[in-house]
């Protein structure tokens, strides 16, 4: 699986409260949680990445409440895939399971600017900033979550594997 | 084997794991609330099963949005009565019937020592404290779980916090969390087990203990624990009929970090704007507040409402200030009537909710303006957490934040 999109940055310990605040919890259609993706920090956000985009987290990205709609968000809003230096562990459960490849590489911010091409070789373990003509290795996803991330997420993964 | 392993291995039938190891385990209780029971639904029915893996393993609450505040909770909430009913769920606490789900899930005996217990809320883990590996999960997750009573694990790495000596008075097992996460910081525990001990978690109530394992998440952990005692066993034996094993780590156990903190030096703390590590001692603020809230899952129990109820008594908040009570469930409200403790509150210019999440994390009620400044006994501080995005909230104990109500600004409640 290759993913390919301009890069979104942000700093240390995002939290779930500013990707989506809790007053949008009520919503359940995931185009209108889309609408209201990093509403906490970052209001213009959809707009920047409806095209696809790769979003590049600092350290401890997603902490705090485990609310699914935070990577729901971000999902529909158009984000491919989100890299941080390392997620909060409920985050990253919920990424794999909504089937939003989320992947963990040190150092990472320092490597990648606002704007510059990513592309990411999931099964490798692979990431490309084309723009600044960098590879990095980072630590490839064990095969049983790759293979939930190939069915599209848990749910689709249970359901064929009945 | 320390506590996350021995419970980990027993739950996915296992004699020995190890760190970062992964493991399927079988889920003993599961619980799920308002605001991520009806996503959890959505996913149940998609993945197609018919049936629940057990009705009598899953606890629903409802707490987010209590009373329903809009036509869409109210919506939510119908959506999952439904599905209660349909699927025979035995252990549902509607409004009136509960409280706050990390407070009626185990004053109702369905938290268990030794037992691994998922939730679909972060805060999950404050069931640690009765000596059970609990932790929280997504809404998929969990619709996986109540297909298949099953998840996958990785065996967490443990970090050990050892308090010894004693608490000064109106200092409390909140300024002891708010210190170790402060020295630790927000991603200090991040995929770790947290294990509290020592003489100072010996004496701690079972009220205290919750509120320490509450705020395990707040620095990344994957759940918090107190090895179970005599006064856990007390506890959960009044609760429940089902039998329970006390567990402990081994004396040769491997730990990956120690963290020694002794709690006759902690002072009260304070978590400043906006993250839950920004902490300094409440003296060193001077801060005026517009809100005061004293609740959440965090907060509030019997003992910080007792707690709060002394420095109050007979006494007028500042003008200007507002000051919210949330007793954690409806037996909490119950108790705090019968000795009095609501009275105090509403005479000294208080108001008295029904037990509710509530103003915690701005869903409904008790929201903030740009340029306000609340001091909440609740976990969290974040950018907007309790209203306007320009708004800011700072964390305490029920002591500092019932001496700021009075003096309408942060303060030490020791030094008054």
């Amino acid at each position: 699986m290759i993913i390919k999109g301009k890069a979104i940055k942000f700093g240390n310990n995002i939290n779930t409260d500013v990707i989506l605040p809790g007053k949008y919890l009520e919503l359940i259609d995931p185009k209108e949680l889309a609408k209201h993706a990093m509403a906490g920090i970052d209001p213009d956000f959809p707009d920047k990445v409806s095209d696809g985009a790769v979003l590049i987290g600092g350290k401890n990205f997603g902490c705090g409440s485990s609310r699914e709609q935070a990577p729901i968000a971000l999902k529909y809003s158009g984000v491919k895939c989100v890299l941080a230096e390392y997620f909060a562990r409920i985050f990253f459960r919920n990424c794999i399971n909504i089937g939003l490849p989320a992947i963990e590489c040190e150092n990472i911010s320092k490597n990648i600017e606002e704007g510059d091409s990513i592309s990411i070789d999931l099964e490798k373990g692979i990431i490309r900033n084309e723009t600044q003509d960098k590879s990095f290795k980072t630590n490839p996803i064990p095969e049983f979550l790759m293979s939930i991330l190939q069915k599209g997420g848990l749910i689709e993964y249970l359901k064929k594997g009945d | 084997m320390n506590i996350f392993e021995k419970i980990l291995a027993r739950a996915s039938g296992k004699k020995i794991v190890e760190p970062n190891e992964i493991v399927e385990a079988n889920i003993d209780m599961a619980m799920m609330h308002d605001l991520t029971g009806p996503l959890t639904i959505d996913s149940f029915r998609k993945i197609g099963v018919k049936k629940i893996w057990d009705p009598e393993r899953i606890v629903t609450i409802f707490d987010h949005l209590v009373p329903a505040n809009t036509i869409r909770a109210a919506s939510l909430h119908k959506t999952i009565r439904e599905f209660v009913e349909e699927q025979n769920i035995k252990n549902f606490y509607d409004i009136g019937h509960g409280g706050i789900c990390h407070q009626v899930f185990h004053e109702r005996g369905h938290a268990r020592p030794g037992e691994l217990i998922v939730g679909a809320d972060s805060h999950t883990c404050t069931y640690g404290a009765l000596g059970a590996f609990a932790t929280g999960i997504g809404s998929t997750e969990m619709a996986a779980v109540l297909a298949t009573g099953k998840m996958w694990f990785k065996v967490p790495k443990e970090i050990k916090i050892e308090v010894s000596g004693k608490f000064r008075n109106l200092v409390t097992p909140k300024d002891l969390i708010l210190y170790v996460i402060g020295e630790i910081g927000e991603g200090g525990a991040t995929y770790m087990g947290m294990e509290f001990v020592g003489e100072a978690i010996d004496e701690m109530s079972i009220d205290g203990r919750l509120t320490i394992c509450n705020m395990a998440v707040e620095a990344g952990a994957k759940t918090g624990i107190v090895p179970a005692d005599n006064k856990t066993n007390e506890y959960v034996k009044e609760r429940t009929d089902r039998p329970f094993t006390l567990v402990k780590s081994d004396t040769d156990a491997v730990f990956e970090k120690i963290v020694n903190v002794d709690a006759s030096y902690i002072v009260p703390q304070v978590a400043c704007p906006s993250s839950v590590d920004n902490v300094k001692p409440a003296s060193d603020i001077e801060t005026e507040v517009n809100q005061v809230f004293i609740g959440s899952c965090t907060n509030g129990r019997m003992e910080d409402l007792r707690l709060a109820a002394k420095i109050l008594k007979g006494k007028k908040i500042k003008p200007g200030v507002r000051m919210i009570v949330t007793p954690a469930s409806q037996d909490i409200y119950t108790r705090a009537m019968k000795e009095g403790l609501l009275e105090i509150f509403v005479n000294c210019g208080g108001v008295v909710t029904n037990a509710t999440c509530g103003p915690c994390l701005g869903g409904h009620l008790g929201l903030l303006a740009s340029g306000e400044v609340c001091l909440a006994t609740s976990n969290r501080n974040f950018i907007g957490r309790m209203g306007s995005p320009k708004s800011e909230v700072y964390l305490a104990s029920p002591a500092t934040a019932a001496a700021s109500a009075l003096a309408g600004k942060i303060i030490d409640p020791t030094l008054q």
